[in-house]
């Protein structure tokens, strides 16, 4: 299937800093994905360049096979990392202009804003203006500003700042809502872990190059370390010709609870014959890295420079 | 978009619009110009036109109490009696002073004159009596050294000076300097408060949008040269419904003034006419300045002289090369907001915080300032002078010289060269405003100087 977008050697610099070094990514269509590095690693740029707010120096951005190209603005629904509305608007007026700007005729929108604003429970708030609402209230308005124009492509930046709890479980269900819908979702972030389970294809950006994308699945798969963390009560035998455990920790009665690597060769289920017949199992599983430690683990392997002078924040 | 552009400047001109302060504004100033027409027309109704009283113990037996002549200013009325009744009955009387000329009083020796008054005499009040007092004299002293009283009225003159303004062709125009002047002064005191009203309004409103953050999201929808002209366009209109609101509320306002005063006097006038024909052309001229046509009292030859004396200025006016005026005028106007509109623009573009304007608002305020301090006193003096000429050039400050210099009339090639750079510079400004309005929107905390900024105008979209 062709991807909604894809990146091709994308390349911006800011007078002498590059932004973005010869990027390339295919998202594809109706899925969830994952944009995701450091601060400052260049995914900001790169959605700049999606959204045509900048243009790329070099390279260039497709979307369903066609160059990036000015009315491809209404078919991109953006929410920035700098959330900011008009704030002497109220906020049925404020949805209307932004909804309009993309193209809505004003009968169309006004419908769209009543069905929104009724599902977020900001139906009261219509005719406040925007800085009489909440922090968090003011982050819907946004949230629906986003999507109200049916977006095929949604862009969000740093999608949970700034929600509390509940309403980040909100939005989340409605960011897999539309992409049941059929949407294209990109979710760029420095909190990796927060967006893990949500992807469905990541790519990992750090210092304005791409370390590394894919299926999220296929991700973990490669960077699986044969490693698994058991529990149980009874002796394990240290040394062994197939595993290695590295890490062992003895609690009281026997218990233990331990992280045992297995050699080339062996499967787990080597490994959970030989505990069944000497020990007593209560738990086994195997230890997947998050995608954090596998962006750190990538970036020490290629390029193990940057690491000393930032790191990844957790 | 184009559709976009309209959205834009349609939110920036509603939004003001519906503002409390757009609607206090537009009511309170013609509120003032009304109160200060009010206490203009007070002044003139109190000081000039209203006529002192003064009564005239004449005890010198020349019958000079009878023959002083009342003025628009003064009015003397004869009294009879002794010096001690009258100041009596003066006293409880209403009239502004009592005149004694005691007995014994001579042409050669114009001695022991007195003027009472409540309370202190003023210096017009006194000037006015020793004018009439004057006037009788020297008439009596010439008539003494054996002048005729047809040779006294043919000495009599009444000056009245036309000054006619010789054009290069040498034709002939009735020309009055002064409403020449004060159009010229009206005009770029109009396009000055107008460029600073606004222009400071543009750059208020990028200032906002960019520290709400709403940048970004707007960005995403409209190219930044349309938000940046919509919001200058929308801007304007705001001011031009501003002005239009105010000049009629203005003109509405302090006719219904002097309409309120005008019937007062126009009453008074009409009992006052036998005995004093002033009275008329006083309501007339009145009525004549709130645009009440005084014509219906033009009974009295005063009163027609006042209205032909009206009529002069509007041959003035007509005069006047009006159709380059109103041409140059709505030119200069509108090249002169958007030259520096993108400016101011670029300014709220450039720097993250309202306090930090201040060192690009200087380099940019100060042609304006100077363009119109220059203007009003050495253009306004010498129109066709080296600094009008090349200030009416320059595009930053021409937009302030040139509609000083149009009612004086300009040669047609210094006006077209005039426009032609003036767009030149609009073009230039909204072009580097563009440049730096691009990259500014989106930059934070970065302390920008003038380096920076010539550094933006090269960045690549």
């Amino acid at each position: 299937m062709q991807p909604a977008l894809e990146a091709l050697n994308v390349r911006k610099v800011y007078g002498e800093h590059v932004a973005l070094n010869d990027v390339s990514l295919a998202i594809p269509d109706r899925s969830i994905y994952g944009l995701l590095g450091p601060n400052g690693a260049g995914k900001t740029s790169l959605i700049r360049i999606i959204t045509q707010i900048t243009g790329a120096d070099a390279g260039e951005i497709r979307i369903r096979g066609e160059k990036l190209a000015p009315k491809h603005i209404a078919e991109i629904g953006y929410l920035p990392e700098e959330r900011g509305l008009y704030k002497k608007m109220k906020v049925g007026e404020q949805l209307l202009y932004l909804a309009r700007l993309k193209g809505l005729s004003r009968t169309d929108a006004t419908q769209r804003i009543k069905a929104w604003v009724q599902r977020f429970d900001l139906a009261p708030w219509v005719e406040k203006n925007v800085e009489d609402l909440s922090k968090g209230m003011q982050q819907k308005v946004q949230f629906i500003a986003t999507v109200l124009h049916e977006p095929s492509i949604i862009i969000l930046d740093e999608p949970f700042s700034g929600f509390d709890p509940i309403n980040a479980n909100l939005i989340k269900d409605e960011i897999l809502a539309l992409r049941d819908k059929g949407a294209t979702i990109i979710l760029a972030t420095h909190r990796m872990e927060s967006v893990e389970e949500m992807c469905d294809n990541i790519a990992l950006i750090n210092r304005s190059r791409k370390v590394l994308d894919g299926p999220v699945s296929a991700v973990k798969d490669t960077f699986r370390t044969q490693t698994y963390s058991v529990e149980g009560q009874g002796r394990l035998m240290v040394m062994h010709p197939d595993f290695e455990v590295l890490e062992h920790n003895e609690r009281e009665n026997g218990h233990f609870h331990d992280i045992i690597r297995l050699h080339a060769g062996t499967t787990p289920n080597d490994l959970l014959r030989y505990l069944i017949g000497n020990v007593e199992v209560h738990a086994f599983r195997e230890l997947i890295p998050s995608i954090n430690e596998i962006f750190i683990r990538r970036v020490r392997e290629t390029m193990p420079e940057t690491l000393l002078e930032e790191a990844p924040a957790a | 978009m184009p559709s976009n552009f309209w959205l834009i400047a349609q939110r920036e001109y509603l939004t003001r619009v519906k503002k409390r302060s757009f609607l206090i504004m537009t009511l309170l100033v013609p509120l003032i110009v009304a109160a200060f027409g009010f206490f203009i027309v007070k002044i003139a109704t109190s000081d000039n036109d209203t006529q002192d009283v003064v009564q005239v113990l004449d005890t010198s037996g020349q019958n000079l109490g009878a023959r002083l002549v009342s003025t628009k200013q003064m009015q003397f009325k004869p009294v009879q009696g002794t010096l001690e009744t009258v100041k009596k009955d003066y006293l409880k009387s209403e009239d502004d002073g009592l005149l004694y000329l005691p007995a014994g009083l001579s042409l050669e020796a114009p001695k022991g004159v007195q003027l009472y008054a409540k309370g202190n005499v003023s210096i017009r009040k006194q000037q006015a009596v020793e004018t009439a007092l004057d006037k009788l004299f020297s008439e009596d002293k010439m008539r003494a050294s054996g002048l005729s009283q047809e040779k006294l009225d043919a000495l009599k003159t009444n000056i009245d000076v036309a000054s006619i303004n010789l054009d290069e062709t040498g034709k002939e125009k009735n020309s009055n300097a002064l409403a020449t002047s004060g159009i010229a002064y009206a005009l770029a005191l109009l396009i000055y408060l107008f460029i600073f009203m606004y222009g400071v309004q543009i750059m208020r409103g990028v200032g906002e949008e960019k520290s709400s953050r709403i940048m970004e999201v707007m960005l995403s929808s409209v190219k930044p040269f349309d938000l940046m002209m919509g919001k200058i366009v929308g801007i304007a209109a705001v001011g031009l419904t501003q002005f239009l609101l105010w000049g009629i509320l203005s003109v509405g306002a302090t006719s219904a003034v002097t309409a309120v005063f005008a019937d007062k006097l126009a009453a008074t006038a009409s009992t006052e006419t036998a005995a004093n024909p002033g009275g008329a052309e006083r309501a007339a001229k009145v009525m004549g300045g709130a645009e009440v046509a005084g014509t219906d009292n033009a009974t009295t030859p005063d009163a027609a002289a006042a209205v032909s004396e009206r009529f002069s200025v509007f041959k003035a006016l007509r005069g006047l090369p009006l159709g380059m005026i109103a041409f140059g005028f709505v030119i200069y106007f509108l090249g002169g907001y958007l030259l520096y509109g993108a400016l101011f623009g670029a300014i709220g573009a450039a720097v993250d915080d309202q306090t930090d304007t201040q060192q690009f608002m200087f380099p940019i305020t100060m042609p304006l300032i100077l363009s119109y301090i220059i203007g009003v006193s050495v253009i306004l003096r010498n129109p066709d002078g080296p600094v009008a000429f090349w200030m009416s050039m320059i595009p930053f400050t021409s937009p302030i010289a040139m509609v000083i210099r149009l009612p004086f009339g300009v040669p047609v090639w210094q006006l077209a060269l005039s426009i032609g750079l003036l767009i030149a510079g609009f073009v230039f400004t909204v072009w580097i405003a563009a440049r730096i309005y691009r990259v500014g929107v989106l930059m934070y905390g970065k302390k920008v100087t003038y380096k920076e900024l010539s550094k933006w105008l090269f960045y690549k979209g």
